[in-house]
Formats: C-alpha cells, structure tokens, sequence
C-alpha cells in the first residue's frame, strides 16, 4: 500500500472575482521508502502543493490518501493531530523558537502529542543525536549556525517518528557546505527506510533523491515524461 | 497548564517594559481600590470603636418632648413628669439584657464653675453609685464616691483627664477647692476609661466634640445636685446591657417603661428615647461607605481601560507573534492549546498586575494612614476578591485576542517570513 496517494488533485484560488487554478490535476503515489524531489519555478505551484501533502491546506477536489486513510472532510484539530502524529516538516527558514533551547524545540511536537516531560527529553536527546548536536542540547538558535539550526529542524521533524518526512527548501538559507550535511543526514534517513519529499529549484539538491519530479504551471510530471503543453485557462 | 504559565512569565520577563506598561490599568485600579476599602474598614472600625467603644454596651434613655432630648442646662423642671425612684431602677434592670442600670443628671453647658480665676466650660454630671460601673469609669489618682459620700450628702467630686489639663494646668486636682455655683467643693479623685473601654464616647455630638477639643467632665454624687442645681430635676438613665445585639430592644424597652411611669401629663408632649450607640454608628459608617462606594466604581472604570489595555497588546502580541503559532500550528497544536497559552499569558499578566497593585494598595493605605491620622484595616477578603477579579479581567480580556491566534491560519501564518 502507498503511503501517500494524491489522485486528481486541484487546488483553486480566488483572486479578485475569477477562481484561479493553482494545482491541475495533480497525480502522485508515494511508496514507503521513497526519496523524492520535487522542482519548480517560484509561482509554479510547489508550495501549494506542498501544503496540501503536508495537511496544512485542502485540496479544492480529488482525494487524498496517507497510508490508506482518505483524509477528505477533516476538521481542523484532526488535521492537525495528523501533522503532529504523521509528518515531518524542515523548512527554510528552520522556523525554530528563539527562546527556546535545542532540546526544548526539538521536544515540541511531544508536547502537543501529549508526551510526559521526562520522555519528551529523552526522546528530543536522542533525536539530537541523530544529527549530530550531542553538544549543542542546551544551545539557544541564536547561538548555533544556519547549519546546526537546520539540523536541530531535522530533529524536530523527526522526533515524533513520522511516516513522512516533508522538507521545504531545505538548504535554500545554507551555504554549500551545509547543505551538504544536510543532504547526507536526508539520505541516512532514506537508507534507514524514511519516506522523505523534497521541495526545492536547485538541481544539485534535486539529484539527491532517488526521483524527481518537475512542477509548472500547476502540473506535476516525472523527469522522463516529455514536457507537455498545459491548457493554458486565463 | 504548567508549561502554559512557564511560558507566560517567558513572554512577560522577556518584554518587561512592556509588560509594566500594560499592567499599569490594572495595577492602578486594583491599588485604588484597596486603598479605598482599607480607609472605609478603617473608618468604621474607628467610628464603632469610639461610639460603642469594646465591650462597652451602653444605651442612654433621656426625658425628650417634642422629640429633641430635653437639656436641664437652660429648660424648667418638666412639668408631669416624676422623678425616677429606686423601684423603677430595678424594674429597668429585670429588662432581658440588661447588666446594670444608672441614674444620672447632666448639663451639657455648665456655668459658673471656676479653680481659682479659670472657668470650667465642660459638662458636668450628678452620679448615682452604679455610674462609674456602667461606664467602665476607674480612678486613676485619688478615691472614688463612697457611700458615705451620699449619705452625708459631701460636697466632693471627681473629674476627668481633660479637666485636669483644662482646668488645673495639668497639675493633680485631688484634695483642690472648686466653685461650683457658689459652693465650694472638694476634688477627691480623677477618673478616666479603664484600657478596654477606651475610647468610649457617649452620644454623637461628643463625637465630633472629641474631634476637635473636649473641656472635660466634672462628676457630682447626685445626692448633692439639688443644692447645686434644682430640686427635682429629670434622670437620664444609663443601660449597660449584656451585648451589642440587645441594645436596641432592651434601649427601646427601657424608653417605653418609662415613657409610661414617668410621664403622668401626656399634654407636656414629653416622652423617653433610648439613644442607641450601635444605631448611630451604623448611620455614621453608611455616611462614609456611600461616599466610598462610588469611589470604588471610579477605580472599577481603570479596571476597564487597564483590562483594554491588555486586549490592545495581545493583539498586537498575536500579531508579532504570527510565526511562532504558525509553526506550533504545523507541528501540531491543537486550536485549544494556543487558546489556552494566550489566555494563560493574559491571565498571568492582569493576575501580576492586580497582586502588585494590591501590595501598593496596602502601601498606599498605610501612608495616607501616618500621613493624615486616617485609621486603615486591610481587609483579607477585599484583597482576594481583587486577585481573583484581575485574574477575571485577563481571561475576559484575552479572549478575543486568544481566539484570534487560534484561528490563524498555519500557511498564512508560516508565510510571513
């Protein structure tokens, strides 16, 4: 059974009077295991895209599925308990709590699953580990690099043992070097059997994962498939 | 919860000022109001203290007619109205309550007493034995009346501490001649309230005569009032009774008993009226507690605006803080949850607020108390009325802002910055 099977998926705007079509008929089945990237344009879709994978936004029609569970007409909290129990998100910009300590972000998510203190920081230790900042447990964001603070995201994603591992530009903010670090603990992750999808316009980082998708103007295609003409509607 | 409180003292330490600012309202009102009920308490304690005085149950029934209290000091002696024997002294002492009953006269102006060339401009009062008693009286220096003292008919008398600071320059009296309406009489004693009677005042007027200055009291046995005064002058009777619960019935008792034995024309339109300490103290605190109480709705007013002013900022916090609950959002949280946490901060910061305000509040009390001789008691209930209500005010003001956060949008949130 695929993990994740979007099928006809569309996604409509309003902007001003007329409805504008952001997502066409989107098609994509994800096996457990997979490591996949998807490319595109700013303005191309991917964001949107990404939001609907990642629960935080509904499509306007088609159906979902996350590991066999149609995800049609959710409420709010159970969207969000489906975030919290399922996925993991890296984002560019590590979106980390300043005031909050290495160990403290990363033991986020089990707060919100209801996770007792203690086990909470045991897990958010281990989950340091993992990355590589045994060291920096008890660091505040502002005093780690980009690098280090996106690693501490990983964690955080990671923490909760999603299914999927969703990651939005992840090294958009980082130099080479970390990006490259980054990269290896993503195809650690996918070796271990991580389902992992990746949003990103750089081909480097695209030529990471094992398949790459290319969106445009709304429509999602593999890297073998022939470009082809949209319909334009507008 | 703990983790939301943890996280609200987080919010608050990290914008102090900011902080301070928006407790201001609250700090203010809270502390207003604090001080305003400290006075009121304190007032009345002082107004029931000095009218009833601890433990001092006095009810004083005087001759009356036409309803103002018939003053020997510049009236004739009553017509129709007798002289209150021993028996109805007695049949006033088997009224439920009553302790003690006393037999007295008075003049609230009295003339032509002199100590050598000074004059006596205080009240003077012709006492049976059981005065002193009922009064919670003591001597302090010298002797009291003995029972020889009435039947002897001596010209002796006692006076109080203010007559001996009045009257004799603060030098001892016991043993000095007095003129008293041409007679010459022996001071044998000063008396003065014994510890736990102080400060009694006997009527309202002595009230505010206390305020400013009392000349003092001068006290005869009244076996020689008539040789000072007039035959066949009306008694006040003085009533101790066992508690203040029973003083206006047994006062009230007593007044009715008389009215009827002693008032033998009713064309004189005399009658007898208990003044009740307990009554007057009542009408007096009221006086004081009506002025207050609208006082405590001015300082109710800048609980309001403080209360908004914590609105204001939440919502600005929610605003600042857009990235943070986008983020908790995405991970996770449930709409609950950053409910809970804005309220808990709201909450937080209007419940520091009213606990400064009530420690400023007691403060403020306690200096206008040394700085203008107001008496204050702090009352334990007022202040946990106002640490509940504050904390109130933050959960009522937060709402909305709280809400707001709720509802945000985990895309838009996220796509700030």
């Amino acid at each position: 059974m695929p993990i994740l099977k979007l099928t006809d998926i569309c996604k409509d705007y309003q902007q001003g009077r007329e409805p504008v079509r952001v997502l066409k008929n989107v098609n994509l089945t994800v096996e457990r295991g997979d490591y996949l990237a998807i490319m595109g344009p700013s303005g191309s879709g991917k964001t949107t895209l990404m939001n609907i994978i990642g629960c935080l936004d509904v499509p306007t029609s088609g159906s979902y599925e996350l590991d066999g569970r149609d995800l049609k007409n959710l409420s709010d909290d159970a969207l969000a308990e489906i975030r919290n129990k399922h996925i993991g998100f890296v984002f560019q910009s590590f979106h980390l709590m300043p005031k909050l300590d290495a160990r403290d972000n990363v033991a986020l998510p089990l707060l919100y699953a209801d996770v007792p203190l203690k086990e909470r920081r045991v897990r958010a230790e281990e989950a340091l580990k993992a990355v590589g900042l045994e060291e920096r447990m008890d660091f505040f964001p502002n005093q780690l690099s980009g690098g280090q603070c996106q690693r501490i995201a990983i964690a955080r994603a990671m923490v909760g043992k999603p299914d999927l591992l969703l990651a939005d530009e992840p090294t958009g903010a980082l130099d080479t070097k970390s990006g490259n670090q980054i990269m290896e603990i993503f195809r650690r992750l996918s070796e271990e059997g991580m389902t992992i999808i990746m949003i990103t316009h750089e081909p480097s980082i695209a030529a990471c994962a094992d398949k790459t998708y290319h969106i445009l103007d709304g429509e999602l295609r593999t890297e073998t498939e022939e470009p082809k003409e949209a319909g334009h509607e507008d | 919860m703990v983790e939301n409180i943890r996280l609200a003292f987080q919010g608050i330490w990290g914008h102090k000022l900011r902080s301070v600012l928006t407790m201001l309202g609250i700090i203010i009102g809270i502390a207003a109001i604090i001080t305003i009920v400290s006075t009121i308490k304190g007032t009345n304690e002082q107004i029931k203290e000095n009218l009833i005085g601890a433990g001092n149950n006095v009810v004083t029934v005087q001759l009356n007619q036409g309803g103002y209290s018939y003053d020997m000091s510049w009236n004739d002696i009553p017509q129709g109205v007798r002289r209150i024997t021993e028996e109805t002294r007695q049949e006033l002492e088997a009224i439920d309550g009553v302790e003690k009953v006393s037999l007295y006269h008075s003049r609230n102006y009295a003339e032509g007493i002199f100590y050598l060339n000074t004059q006596f401009n205080g009240e003077i009062y012709g006492i049976d034995r059981y005065y002193l008693n009922v009064y919670g009286l003591q001597v302090k220096y010298g002797r009291g009346f003995t029972a020889s003292d009435y039947t002897d008919f001596r010209k002796v008398a006692l006076v109080d501490e203010n007559t001996v600071t009045t009257l004799f320059g603060g030098e001892s009296p016991v043993g000095q001649p007095i003129e008293l309406q041409g007679d010459v009489f022996t001071v044998v004693g000063v008396v003065a309230l014994s510890e736990e009677f102080a400060p009694t005042i006997q009527s309202i007027n002595d009230y505010w005569l206390y305020a400013d200055r009392s000349s003092g009291r001068i006290y005869l046995p009244d076996a020689v009032w008539p040789t000072a005064y007039r035959f066949d002058e009306p008694q006040n009777v003085a009533i101790k009774v066992e508690n203040t619960d029973v003083m206006a019935s047994a006062g009230q008792a007593a007044a009715d008993l008389l009215t009827e034995k002693q008032i033998v024309d009713t064309n004189g339109d005399f009658d007898y009226r208990s003044q009740d300490m307990l009554e007057q103290a009542q009408q007096l605190q009221s006086m004081s507690e009506s002025t207050n109480a609208q006082l405590i709705w001015i300082a109710g007013i800048s609980l309001l605006v403080g209360g908004i002013g914590v609105m204001n900022i939440m919502l600005v916090s929610v605003t600042e803080r857009t990235g943070e609950i986008g983020l908790k959002k995405a991970i996770g949280a449930k709409k609950k949850r950053i409910l809970l946490q804005f309220l808990t901060e709201a909450a937080v910061l209007t419940s520091l607020g009213g606990i400064i305000g009530v420690i400023s509040g007691i403060g403020l009390a306690q200096l206008i108390s040394a700085m203008m001789q107001i008496p204050v008691a702090i009352d334990v209930t007022a202040i946990a009325i106002s640490v509940v209500f504050s904390t109130l005010i933050g959960v009522v003001f937060g709402l909305l802002p709280a809400t707001q956060a709720a509802n945000l949008n985990p895309i838009d949130a996220l796509r700030r910055d």
